[in-house]
């Protein structure tokens, strides 16, 4: 599923250097189980995001692996830390092989 | 005895009951063994939050925190496929500590297992009990 996917995310604007900021993302996803079964009783395939990653200016915050049991529009919520200037990365790979990307800035006042 | 369509249910629930829990229950097993290695699992030092009763089993929250984990792990005992999400903490996580929502089948227990840092495990777990089941079938 390929279509329709948008991804939200919400990151504060301005932190002070060295703070712990929290991060909500959200993304609309079907994530089909493959545990469903259409109307003529046919197993509907699975077809999920399989991986989330946020990443600070290339460093690691956060990797999760998403199996069929996390719900439509997977939500995560965490917490990172804020050294310097910089940008947020989030990344989401989709069983289908589509990788859905959004950035957000920061400033550090 | 005359057997009744009823006592049939009844014995087939009962049998389907008796074969299918504990298959469920060493399959979570197994998935757990294949991330510790079937190393010795201590209490404490993990947090997993989760509501008492789920009255949605499509969308249940669930927050779990290991201050010193490199990697938490969360499996539902009684959900077809146990394995529910795996999350990794890089140097820029503060708190190891994160929040989702999953799918519960039924009443059924959540559990956590944390890797710490110096390579030991620590479990949590939660019963969950859900009014209306989240995997479709």
């Amino acid at each position: 599923m390929a279509s329709g996917v948008k991804p939200r995310v919400k990151v504060p604007k301005k932190a002070a250097a060295g703070e712990t900021i929290t991060i909500k993302t959200l993304i609309s996803h079907k994530m089909e189980s493959g545990q469903h079964k259409d109307g003529d009783g046919n197993v509907i395939p699975r077809s999920i995001i399989n991986r989330f990653t946020a990443d600070f200016n290339g460093e690691n915050v956060i990797d999760v692996t998403l199996e069929p049991a996390i719900s439509t529009n997977p939500y995560f919520q965490f917490e990172a830390v804020v050294p310097e200037e910089g940008e947020f990365q989030f990344t989401w790979y989709d069983d289908d092989g589509s990788v859905y990307e959004t950035a957000k800035k920061i400033s550090v006042s | 005895m005359k057997l009744t369509r009823r006592d049939l249910m009844v014995m087939s629930a009962a049998g389907f009951a008796v074969t299918a829990l504990p298959a469920f229950a060493s399959l979570t097993d197994d998935e757990i063994a294949k991330i510790t290695g079937g190393a010795e699992m201590g209490e404490g030092g993990i947090t997993l939050t989760a509501p008492e009763i789920a009255e949605n089993g499509n969308t249940v929250p669930i927050e779990v925190s290991a201050p010193g984990a490199t990697m938490i792990a969360v499996f539902a005992d009684g959900n077809p496929v146990p394995n529910v999400a795996t999350f990794k903490f890089g140097a820029l996580n503060p708190s190891q500590s994160a929040s989702t929502r999953m799918r519960l089948a039924g009443t059924q227990d959540v559990i956590a297992i944390a890797q710490m840092a110096d390579g030991s495990f620590h479990k949590a777990s939660a019963n969950v009990k859900v009014t209306i089941g989240g995997c479709g079938g």
